[in-house]
């Protein structure tokens, strides 16, 4: 188990009996798969490539270019350098760069990554037992980063992601925004903001999931209670925040400092979203409402019953992110839960983006959610957005990702078809220019399909051979 | 009128043991007597369906198709040409295929609200109670009934959770209620065993609390039945002493979970063992050998690893549900299994499964598709979700294919019933509409 790298791809695979071919390169590096030792000798080349950040340039041609924002191309082509989007149009009307390694991707999609706006991916294990409302608790202190989940979302095209805590909280901690790179630490996975803070936003839920009605003690045992727990927490930190702001400075009269009231002071000065776990009609609003007094920027999140209240989120302007789960139940609150929400929400002018809830459904078959809501009646183009751009704008980084645009970072994925067929695969994920999955690769390809020793932790490429201390 | 004197007694018992004896001739006549809702119409075609493509699952698929529908049954299956009574409604498709079975399921058992007044999947009184019964639990005014049949579902295999060393036996149902009589197919279809760590009490201090000594208890419990079964059919011996009835009480008394076990012991209906992991799979294989008993495989997550052991025993799979969550036993489970077996030309079939949460249950029609998108052939697929299952599952002279004098059951699609974006646009059960929209 040594490498994810294999060389620039042209390896065939059997699939149905029928062969296919990832993007062939035109200045292939002769490394035919098998042929570990090679691999081995030339692991030293593709790790100086990774850290140089992808400086050869490559162009992918040829392909059906799903750009986002913009029409689709027929025959396109993309060219991406040193990890950034450099080109993007018709075949033909892009000038490919000299030296520019080529790969013919004729028979190919292409469209940016997927954006994961709710996953919980690596085992996120963040607030515990002792209250409802833990905003100090940061998931990244809690996530496995060899966990093979990792790499299944990269075969199922997730490039960026939105890791958090569960449910079982009003308030279950700072959440994560990653890039799907392959790392050795959480931390070369994590986003950061321009001022090198880990990028990221606040895990709050409603509902049954953090109601406790059996316990006695400081969780709620009804709705109302929920909300007043959140409001007395909110009220808190205002307090706490004009205090600070009275003080003018002056240390004798600053209050001790809060670890958790800060994040509560940062959500209402809009540094941090709130990322709300809601399903009924009245949690979704009782959400609103929360939202309007403390004046939180927040993302709904799963919205079972959304459609029944669409007027109204699209009046707050709260964008949605919507959970596809092939039947309705399960629990109480999503007895009504409907294939069409994403329809209903988009047409009620709602931002609509999707989410994987890994494990609820699997990051390999995320593109599921956005081809199911199309069979309910979403728009297609709607869909795809809804995938990309729609999850990039929700966690603030649609600067950044969300489409194939010239200056975006050089995350793609390379379709064997339709984005939203069944037969089609994932066949190659690029993260800031560098390859993280590729489906010719044997072992690439078995955290795709599972099979035996898929669910192990990942080793990591760099420990077989460089003794870990790259 | 002596069907009508019938009526008086037991009718659930009768229908049920008519079903068992396989005396499918006598259904009609029964259900006139007692009204079913399948042969309420007159005995004329009643409905016919048109279709770009009818996969008959019984022979090639017919291009242009028609299929009439009399009472209930397909009357005839033909081409374009096919003759279509006047005034007889017509339903077109692009695509017909039987309805699909799904082969495991928990439907009817548990509520979708999964709240603790909707749940009986488990009695937790005991780890092996096979007397239990699935037809004693199942609610057939549960609405993931009428969620599933909309994609075209139409038959289940459906029972108590795989969470028990025995957890009781299943029952084959059409999708459809109101009452669970009008659409039974098997009362007691087959007694659920689990083995790994699904049915294990080692938390609870109780037996079972390792793999050894689930064998042991499923070993000592057939055994049993064993001798049970030969005292009780042992020819009473004359007494030596006239006066006494000691003969008499050689006789073992009744036993309504070892009478299930017998049933099993003598081939009548098979074990469905539920097994994860390939030492599980081997375990029940074992079992198999040494009973010499009918078993089903069930989830079978590393089948993959065991396809000459299990075609050379025989055993059917009713693998797990392609897309299953891949953790804890089940952490190599893989998306081209069920391709895998049946490319071997071991039967399979697809299943629901056991969701503790959400989804409530899953739609064999997705899971399907997603093993077709992984390797299966198309044609196997649907083979698996319909005449292959109906096999595996006793009911193939029933459903399962489109022929004449089959049950009336029928999943029309807008096009390629595996692809996302298609739609079921509309469900016959017995020659009855029970969809009729875009799903």
């Amino acid at each position: 188990m040594f490498g994810k790298w294999t060389g620039a791809g042209g390896a065939k695979e059997v699939i149905s009996g029928r062969q296919r071919q990832t993007c062939s390169p035109t200045r292939a590096l002769g490394i035919t798969l098998g042929m570990r030792f090679i691999t081995i000798g030339l692991l030293v080349t593709a790790v100086a490539r990774f850290a140089l950040g992808q400086d050869v340039p490559i162009a992918f041609t040829n392909a059906h270019v799903i750009p986002i924002n913009g029409d689709e191309i027929a025959r396109g082509t993309v060219v991406i350098h040193q990890g950034k989007i450099v080109a993007v149009g018709a075949s033909g009307e892009v000038t490919i760069p000299t030296g520019a390694e080529q790969r013919d991707c004729t028979g190919k999609t292409i469209m940016p990554g997927l954006v994961d706006t709710h996953s919980h991916l690596g085992g996120p294990w963040a607030a515990d037992g002792s209250a409802p409302i833990q905003p100090d608790v940061h998931v990244i202190d809690s996530l496995n980063v060899r966990d093979a989940g990792y790499q299944k979302a990269q075969a199922g095209g997730i490039t960026t992601a939105n890791i958090m805590s569960g449910s079982g909280h009003l308030l279950s901690g700072q959440t994560v925004y990653v890039k799907l790179r392959d790392g050795k630490t959480i931390d070369d996975l994590a986003i950061k903001n321009p001022d090198g803070s880990i990028a990221g936003g606040v895990k709050m839920a409603n509902g049954t999931n953090s109601i406790r009605q059996a316990a006695a003690g400081p969780f709620p045992g009804t709705r109302a209670k929920s909300a007043a727990l959140v409001r007395e927490q909110f009220t808190k930190a205002i307090e706490y925040r004009d205090k600070i702001d009275r003080a003018k400075g002056d240390e004798s009269k600053l209050p001790s400092r809060d670890r958790g009231l800060e994040v509560l002071v940062d959500i209402m000065a809009g540094k941090r979203v709130v990322h709300h776990h809601t399903h009924r009609h009245d949690d979704i609003l009782t959400v609103l409402r929360l939202s309007k007094e403390f004046g939180f920027k927040v993302v709904l999140h799963h919205v079972s019953e959304a459609w029944k209240v669409a007027p109204q989120i699209a009046e707050a302007k709260a964008p949605c992110s919507v959970i596809v789960i092939d039947s309705p139940g399960g629990k109480p609150e999503a007895k009504d839960l409907s294939l069409e929400t994403g329809k209903v929400l988009d047409e009620a002018g709602v931002l609509v983006g999707f989410h994987t809830d890994d494990p609820i459904t699997d990051s390999r078959l995320f593109l599921r959610s956005a081809a199911l809501s199309v069979r309910a009646g979403m728009k297609r183009d709607r869909a795809l957005y809804a995938m990309t751009m729609a999850g990039a704008i929700m966690l603030d980084m649609d600067k950044q990702v969300g489409s194939i645009e010239v200056g975006k970072d050089a995350d793609l994925i390379i379709l064997t078809g339709d984005p939203l067929s069944v037969y089609t695969h994932v066949q190659e994920t690029y993260v800031d220019g560098t390859r993280v999955f590729d489906r010719s690769n044997e072992e690439d390809r078995l955290m795709a399909t599972g099979g035996y020793g898929a669910g192990r932790d990942q080793m990591l490429f760099t420990e077989c051979c460089l003794g870990g201390g790259q | 009128m002596r069907l009508l004197k019938r009526k008086l007694l037991a009718r659930r018992l009768q229908l049920v043991q008519l079903l068992r004896a396989g005396h499918h001739a006598l259904i009609p006549l029964l259900c006139v007597a007692l009204g079913c809702a399948m042969t309420a119409r007159a005995f004329a075609v009643d409905l016919a369906i048109r279709a770009e493509t009818v996969y008959t699952m019984a022979g090639e698929p017919i291009r242009d198709g028609v299929i009439l529908i009399e009472a209930g049954k397909i009357k005839q299956v033909g081409e374009a040409s096919t003759p279509i009574p006047d005034d007889v409604r017509t339903i077109a498709a692009k695509v017909v295929t039987p309805g699909l079975i799904d082969a495991h399921t928990i439907v009817g058992l548990q509520g979708f609200e999964n709240e603790p007044r909707d749940n009986d999947l488990l009695d937790k009184s005991g780890p092996f109670q096979p007397e239990l019964r699935a037809i004693d639990a199942f609610n057939g005014q549960e609405r993931l009934l009428e969620w599933i049949r909309g994609f075209g579902i139409t038959t289940i295999h459906t029972g108590p959770s795989p969470e028990a060393l025995s957890s009781g036996q299943t029952m084959i149902i059409k999708t459809i209620g109101p009452t669970i009589d009008d659409y039974l197919l098997k009362a007691d279809a087959m007694v659920s065993i689990t083995l790994g760590p699904a049915s294990l009490l080692k938390d609870a201090g109780k037996s079972p609390g390792t793999r050894a000594k689930q064998i042991a208890m499923l070993r000592a419990e057939l055994v049993k039945a064993q001798e049970y079964a030969r005292k009780r059919t042992a020819k009473p011996q004359p007494a030596a002493d006239a006066s006494s009835d000691r003969a008499e009480d050689k006789t073992p008394a009744r036993d309504l979970r070892l009478d299930v076990l017998v049933t099993v012991l003598n081939n009548e209906k098979p074990l469905l063992i539920t097994a994860e992991r390939a030492q599980d799979i081997l375990l029940a294989l074992k079992l198999k050998d040494e009973f010499n008993i009918s078993i089903v495989l069930d989830l079978a997550d590393e089948a993959y690893l065991l396809i000459n052991e299990i075609k050379a025993a025989g055993v059917p799979v009713i693998i797990h549900p392609t897309m299953k969550r891949a953790f804890g036993d089940s952490e190599n489970v893989s998306m081209e299994t069920a391709g895998k077996l049946r490319a071997a030309g071991i039967p399979v079939s697809f299943q629901s499964g056991y969701e503790a949460y959400v989804p409530k249950t899953r739609i064999v029609l997705f899971e399907a598709a997603i093993a077709v998108a992984n390797g299966m052939k198309f044609e196997n697929a649907l083979a698996s979700l319909t005449i292959d299952a109906a096999t595996m599952l006793g009911v193939a002279d029933r459903v399962g294919s489109i022929e004449a004098g089959k049950d009336a059951d029928l999943a029309l699609y807008d096009g390629d019933p595996f692809e996302y974006t298609t739609h079921c646009i509309g469900t016959v059960i017995a020659g009855k509409i029970v969809f009729d929209g875009k799903r």
